[in-house]
């Protein structure tokens, strides 16, 4: 069993207009101590995905079907005192703007001594002394001092080390982290990605990274789940899905991303290869592959059937008609 | 050295802001987004500024197109000084340089159709008299960057980021101007449309031969679009040179510290990262010497006390380090 | 018997249904959802509308005239023949409630009108001139720190005498403030969008800047605005007249009926009751149309209250 199974979640909203299908038929496991990347452009229902594992979606205006199982104990029964004992404690997030998930109110140490208080039942003088030891794990100078300081006293990325010592103060065994470095600069976002990278094989936790940096996939995760309208499109291990991308959404993002280092030399100026056209209406009823109108392989076949998640090669599934398969995966 | 001026020249351009000062209190706290800054842009060329946030790159360009005033400095267009004129006066440089923002979401006015909004810039400088003229004139500045001529009738908000985005471009080039700034104008769209943005902008300057000032924190991005390149920190330069020069030998620890810190696409490229420590510090309460000194591995005790300056190391390629040559 | 023909499709794997966990939502036109979800906005209106038809059809729907005076049939309680009764000099109060509406209505609009327009250009000045800004906004501080009614019955005094156009002049007076408040924060977060700077850019003029790109985006707070200093108005007229600082006693105003009854209040509040309960169904549609307004135009704002 799988730390968290996740089991054809659809997420849909009501609007005006219709119904947005945001997430549409997902499934996906993640194991105990694995880093697992879910990435897509903004729309894809990257966000909303882990918004229903922490059970921080407001039904309504959303709708909310499947199982996420988490332990074997699906949390989409489970009760708000019940999520909020597991968010924290075994389930941390750290969200993409760090201003506005950590309370302007409360000092650092405070809200990092909160979460251990509340979950481990710790003293209060545990918990301001944890505090200190979170603050300098994840690398903040003068820890004694910053455990007293309010947020609003730090610098973005001293706050999204800060988010990270919260969310990391209990050991989860699952580590949310939605756009972690996205707001940072490239410096800071570096260092931010040693430091996850870092915690995690010193606190053993899963992470479920969600972003849109094809780069910062490839440094950080085992495993990338890509993302289309909704629908997962394509999985495979990190090494895998770079060295053969096996959807032509893959393949064309990777090729539409600007490259340090690939356009040197040349005499005139490379052409990006761009995806044409734009992502689907989602509120709009979908016939077959989401994909089919930006696809360069589409054919009338992909405007029919909808294509199934097929194993294509050992551990690498893709929703693809005309994927190549490789002899042994057959 | 050519007699032809640049067409543009930025010559020690300062750009403080005084912060705090209300009715009873009066703070003299003043941020330093830009210090002493200099560059040129030549006809048709691109230069991009590059840095992390706050290290006045946005402002050098909101200054340049004089959309703040500046502390101190010139600013020339085609040897004709800017930098004093007037609202009215800046007209006729405005018909010249023209601006492509960030966010393509808050920079169209939301209660206006596309066709008035690309006719702005015509409206303004007089370039087309008639209403059908101007129609006529929208209608091509559409297709030129990838839309329907029928977009024209529709409101901003029916359309997705990226189109958006070629709706502010088209605007930007209806008064046939000789460089855009782009700030950011990539930077909020996603990969796939980032990709035809880019496509759009590299394929308009070599039609049009227009010059740009491409500002973005993004080093693959600059490294795919520029000519030539400036790397600022804490409202100075860095580091000025050609993509090749720039990317293949960086002759600044900070240039070497950015380049190392982009994430690469490809889980198998080995990875020597040379992490900074630390953070920016706070421009308000600049540290003496090398701005870059707090963070910088080889920094001494000569770079606290002497600001280093530009200094050419060969072929343009120009560095603010007193150490540029063991880098 | 021939065999199937293979299917072409069988070898292409389609993907489970999808199921619809939602039921998607009613098809409405436009005037129907509008309908439904703003129920304020159009009982309002209706009301509105009803009270408007009265004003311009008062000859047609009074049965008197209401300046007419008949003596011998004072002070009569309501009955068919005087629907509302009559007052003090026989006049009948149905017919003088009815041209009262017109009264109200040409003060609450006029004052919406003419405090809208002088109210928005103060605004946008100030919001816009720096050095005009604190000039301004001291004297406009100043106006609105003495209530519009007290403001209001000092100019009238000022002006000395009544008449419509008076009225509407000083209560206009008393409510600019308030309207050019509202501007002023409206251009200075406006003027602080992208899309300002971005026309700056195209080389539009301050001017041309302030028409395009500043003046459409005051007109939605500023018509919701109108209405409550219609309705706001509307009441500040009956209190002049009702003090006998407003309309002269001669016109018909829901204020000088009601002021002429006070008198007799005690013995027959029919008087006084009948032009009152005018002027609050007026006031109150007024609201409504207001509220229906501002929830329509900022949902944001809706939520918030």
């Amino acid at each position: 069993m799988a730390l968290l199974e996740v089991r054809d979640l659809q997420i849909h909203f009501r609007t005006a207009t219709g119904v947005n299908r945001a997430v549409d038929g997902l499934s996906f496991d993640i194991e105990a101590g694995e880093a697992l990347a879910v990435v897509g452009e903004s729309g894809c229902g990257k966000s909303v995905t882990s918004m229903s594992i922490l059970g921080l979606l407001p039904t309504p205006p959303g709708k909310i079907a499947g199982q996420i199982r988490f332990r074997g104990q699906n949390l989409l029964n489970a009760s708000e005192s019940r999520m909020r004992k597991l968010r924290g404690a075994e389930i941390g997030m750290i969200f993409q703007e760090p201003m506005t998930s950590l309370n302007p109110v409360f000092t650092i140490g405070q809200q990092i001594g909160e979460s251990v208080r509340l979950h481990e039942k710790a003293s209060r003088a545990e918990a301001r002394d944890r505090a200190i030891e979170m603050l300098r794990l994840v690398g903040i100078p003068s820890p004694e001092r910053r455990v007293d300081e309010y947020p609003h006293q730090l610098s973005g990325g001293m706050r999204q080390r800060a988010m990270i010592a919260i969310a990391l103060a209990c050991n989860p065994a699952l580590l949310v982290a939605d756009e972690p470095t996205t707001a940072l600069d490239v410096t800071i976002q570096a260092q931010i990605l040693d430091l996850m990278q870092d915690l995690r094989s010193k606190v053993g936790s899963a992470v479920m990274l969600i972003t849109h940096d094809l780069g910062v996939v490839a440094e950080f995760a085992e495993r990338v789940l890509v993302m289309y309208a909704g629908r997962k499109v394509e999985e495979a291990t990190v090494r895998d899905l770079f060295r053969t991308p096996r959807h032509p959404y893959t393949q064309g993002l990777l090729k539409a991303v600007p490259r340090l280092g690939s356009s040197l030399g040349a005499e005139t100026s490379v052409r990006l290869a761009e995806i044409p056209g734009r992502v689907p209406d989602l509120s709009k009823p979908l016939r077959g592959c989401a994909f089919a109108d930006r696809c360069p392989r589409a054919q009338e076949v992909c405007h029919r059937i909808d294509p199934a998640l097929e194993t294509k090669a050992a551990g690498h599934l893709a929703a693809c008609h005309f994927a190549p398969r490789e002899v042994s995966a057959a | 050295m050519t007699d032809a001026p640049h067409l543009i020249e930025v010559r020690n351009l300062v750009k403080r802001f005084p912060i705090g000062g209300g009715l009873f209190s009066r703070s003299h706290k003043v941020v330093h987004a830009v210090s002493d800054v200099s560059f040129h842009i030549a006809r048709g060329e691109t230069l991009s500024l590059v840095g992390e946030s706050g290290c006045g790159k946005s402002t050098v360009g909101k200054c340049l197109a004089r959309l703040i005033p500046l502390t101190e400095g010139e600013i020339t267009l085609d040897g004709q000084r800017i930098d004093g004129l007037s609202r009215s006066q800046m007209k006729p440089v405005r018909k010249r340089l023209n601006v492509v923002f960030q966010d393509p979401f808050s920079s169209l006015n939301p209660r206006m159709t596309v066709e008035d909004l690309v006719a702005e810039p015509l409206r303004s400088h007089g370039m087309a008299r008639t209403r059908a003229e101007r129609h006529a004139r929208v209608g091509d500045l559409l297709e030129k960057v990838g839309l329907a001529r029928e977009a024209m009738a529709r409101m901003p908000h029916q359309f997705s980021g990226g189109q958006r985005q070629r709706i502010c471009i088209a605007r930007a080039l209806a008064s046939e101007p000789d460089i855009i700034i782009c700030d950011e104008a990539v930077s909020a769209l996603d990969v796939s449309v980032q990709a035809q943005i880019i496509n759009l902008l590299m394929d308009l300057q070599k039609d049009l031969g227009l010059a740009l000032l491409f500002i973005s924190h993004d080093l693959a991005v600059v490294e795919h679009m520029s000519d030539r390149i400036a790397v600022m920190y804490l409202g100075r330069i860095m580091e000025i040179a050609d993509r090749e020069s720039l990317f293949r030998h960086p002759r600044h620890p900070y240039t070497r510290a950015l380049l190392s810190a982009v994430p690469l696409p490809d889980p198998e490229a080995d990875r020597d990262r040379a992490v900074l420590t630390g953070d920016v510090p706070s421009p308000i309460d600049p540290p003496s010497g090398c701005f870059f000194r707090t963070r910088c591995p080889m920094a001494t005790d000569r770079c606290a006390a002497e600001v280093p300056a530009l200094r050419d190391m060969g072929a343009g390629h120009m560095s603010a380090c007193h150490y540029a040559e063991d880098v | 018997m021939t065999a199937q023909p293979p299917d072409p499709d069988a070898q292409f794997a389609a993907a489970p249904e999808r199921p619809q966990i939602l039921a998607p939502p009613p098809q409405r036109s436009r005037g129907m959802a509008m309908l439904i979800e703003h129920p304020t906005l159009w009982i309002g209106l209706a009301l509105l509308v009803l009270v408007t038809l009265m004003a311009i059809l008062a000859p047609l729907i009074a049965p008197h005239d209401p300046a007419a005076l008949n003596p011998a049939f004072r002070v009569k309680p309501p009955s068919a023949e005087a629907w509302f009764g009559t007052d003090m000099l026989g006049r009948d109060i149905f017919s003088r409630t009815v041209y009262g509406a017109r009264v109200s209505l040409i003060v609450g609009a006029g004052v919406a009108v003419c405090a809208s327009i002088f109210g928005l250009a103060i605004g946008v000045l100030s919001g816009f001139l720096r050095w005009a800004d604190n000039i301004v906004m001291r004297v406009m501080d100043g106006l609105m720190s003495i209530p519009a009614i007290l403001l209001a019955i000092a100019l009238m005094t000022l002006m000395r005498g009544g008449s419509v156009f008076n009225v509407i002049l000083a209560i206009t007076i008393a409510e600019i403030p308030r309207v050019a408040r509202l501007t002023r924060s409206v251009v200075l977060s406006v003027r602080e969008q992208p899309y300002v700077e971005a026309g700056t850019a195209c080389g539009t003029s301050t001017l041309g800047i302030i028409w395009r790109h500043i003046m459409p985006n005051t007109l939605a707070p500023l018509t919701v605005q109108a209405t409550y200093i219609c309705a706001s108005a509307m009441i500040t007229e009956a209190i002049l007249s009702f003090i006998g600082a407003g309309m002269p006693s001669s016109v018909p105003s829901w204020g000088n009926i009601m002021a002429e009854g006070r008198a007799l209040w005690q013995v027959k509040p029919s008087i006084v009751f009948f032009p009152a309960i005018f002027l609050s169904v007026t006031v109150l549609a007024v609201n409504l149309l207001g509220d229906g307004l501002r929830d329509a135009v900022d949902p944001r704002l809706a939520k918030q209250v």
